[in-house]
């Protein structure tokens, strides 16, 4: 009988899975269950390109619809699943009808953090994970419109870039006490800072949000200061958190994220998990971890499908993530954490710099700002626990092949 | 339609139809031949790598900085012939391209 692999998500893991199956011809079936209209997505481009009215969505999509008809795919959108039966190896659908699989791949990401604060409800009040958020978005942004952005990470400034290029009225609140605290270091931070306000965008740090104001629709934002601002519309980036109800409901490992292995196994050996819903190991970091970030929904979305098909390959890259903000390409390699030691190789005020993070000596981490050319070299050093000479490092005419 | 020749990773060759008004990264994307492409097309991640031969590299757009940045220090790196495939418009008149997909690092 024909072996039905069934892969639940229909994001980017989902995408990667289709693919390596396709590409060591899979020859059973393949059904995919996503909640949103879209057949699946790139994300990245949302809070950039199709935000600013660049990109056509159709551009977005990994495959064409029509791939998933010609390759005999069992596209259901619009589908929630309400439950794993992993007893008789069948799935429940929010329409009522059940979904038998042999192998199950959990894609099933993260969803944004909402505020629970007085107004949180009101209309104007957004938040960007998918198409629709931008589309929702897009409607209502204009020029002169007084937009407030909730928390200053990477979608936080993103849309900043964007709406101030829009020609809005950008103010961004943070609780921490500089921007992008929880992924670059303080002189990344003070630089994007820096940017952004020449820009024209208001920034104010350390400052929480406690109600929005509004008859009917958000007017206004009141601050941790008691300060109230005149708002016209209000996007809240605070982070996400993993899909893992259904993986739980169904009692399979779950802590801070699906528990897989090196190869995406879950507790349930027919039962597999990719993404950002997953809490893997890190042979990097010595301990589980759970990302956020496109390539490793790609990479585990290949290794999941390379465990289903009987052919395991451990899955074990250095992580890396990017944000485009006005004409900087900030790529981030490795996983730095506060207490690490930060060396600046070349002049921020030149627009053109990298910052390399060391941890008792080892090159953990880097953060180049317009300097691809580091960007490789570095994720080397890194999955190679490299310990390195700290003068030439912190000279940018030293190559960091040469370290 | 135009065509493109690709020989995957693996070492099969096949055929591709190309549109115009595509990348190349996704016309090989849509084809599932093996190009990971994780940064999606905006030249961060060397990830769709491909070889271009001879007198096809000559028609095809010159390398920005940023891309030579980035194929410069892949291990795979053949000067005459290395390109990322996110940075090649697809065009009529490349119809009969053949390129290799690098391997992955």
């Amino acid at each position: 009988m024909t072996r039905t692999i069934v892969i639940v998500g229909a994001g980017q893991a989902a995408a990667q899975a289709i693919q390596t199956l396709q590409a060591n011809e899979f020859d059973g079936k393949i059904a995919l269950v996503g909640d949103e209209a879209y057949v699946p997505y790139e994300r990245p481009p949302l809070s950039k390109g199709l935000l600013a009215g660049e990109i056509e969505l159709e551009k977005l999509f990994f495959k064409k619809p029509a791939y998933f008809a010609e390759k005999g795919i069992d596209l259901r959108l619009k589908t929630t699943v309400t439950r794993i039966e992993r007893a008789a190896k069948r799935l429940k659908l929010d329409d009522g009808s059940t979904l038998a699989y042999d192998q199950l791949l959990l894609a099933t990401g993260a969803r944004v953090r909402r505020i629970s604060i007085p107004g949180a409800d009101l209309p104007g009040i957004h938040y960007l994970r998918g198409i629709d958020d931008v589309l929702g978005i897009r409607a209502e942004l204009a020029p002169g419109k007084r937009l407030v952005l909730v928390g200053a990470g990477y979608i936080g400034l993103e849309v900043a870039a964007v709406a101030n290029k829009l020609g809005a009225e950008v103010l961004v609140l943070e609780m921490m006490d500089r921007v992008m605290a929880r992924v670059v270091a303080p002189p990344v931070s003070a630089f994007y800072d820096q940017v952004h306000r020449a820009a024209g965008v208001d920034i104010r740090l350390q400052t929480g949000v406690v109600a929005f104001e509004g008859d009917g629709r958000v007017t206004a934002v009141v601050t941790d200061k008691g300060d109230k601002v005149a708002a016209d519309m209000v996007i809240v980036g605070i982070g996400v958190v993993p899909n893992v109800e259904l993986a739980k409901d169904a009692g399979l490992a779950v802590d801070n994220g699906i528990v897989v292995d090196d190869c995406c196994r879950t507790s349930d050996p027919d039962i597999f998990a990719a993404g950002d819903v997953t809490n893997h190991p890190s042979a990097l970091m010595g301990r589980n971890i759970r990302l956020e970030s496109v390539q490793n929904a790609v990479s585990q979305g290949r290794a999941a499908a390379l465990a289903m098909l009987g052919k395991p390959e451990p899955y074990n890259e250095v992580p890396w993530f990017w944000s485009d903000q006005y004409d900087l390409k900030l790529q981030i390699a490795g996983l730095s954490e506060p207490t690490d030691e930060a060396i600046v190789r070349g002049d921020p005020a030149t627009r053109k710099f990298s910052v390399a993070y060391l941890r008792d000596g080892v090159f953990v981490a880097i953060n180049t700002i317009n300097m691809l050319k580091d960007f490789l070299p570095a994720k080397k050093l890194i999955a190679e626990k490299r310990v390195v000479d700290k003068p030439k490092l912190a000279d940018p005419n030293v190559s960091l092949k040469e370290l | 339609m135009s065509k493109i020749i690709v020989t995957t990773q693996k070492g099969k060759t096949r055929e591709v139809k190309g549109a115009s008004g595509s990348s190349l990264m996704e016309i090989l994307r849509d084809a599932d031949m093996g190009v990971a492409a994780i940064c999606g097309g905006v030249c961060s991640c060397a990830t769709c790598h491909v070889y271009i031969n001879g007198e096809w590299e000559k028609k095809l757009p010159p390398r920005s900085e940023e891309e030579t940045d980035l194929l410069k220090e892949l291990e795979s790196y053949d000067p005459s012939a290395s390109r990322l495939s996110c940075q090649i418009e697809f065009t009529e008149e490349l119809d009969g391209l053949t390129l290799t997909v690098a391997p992955e690092e």
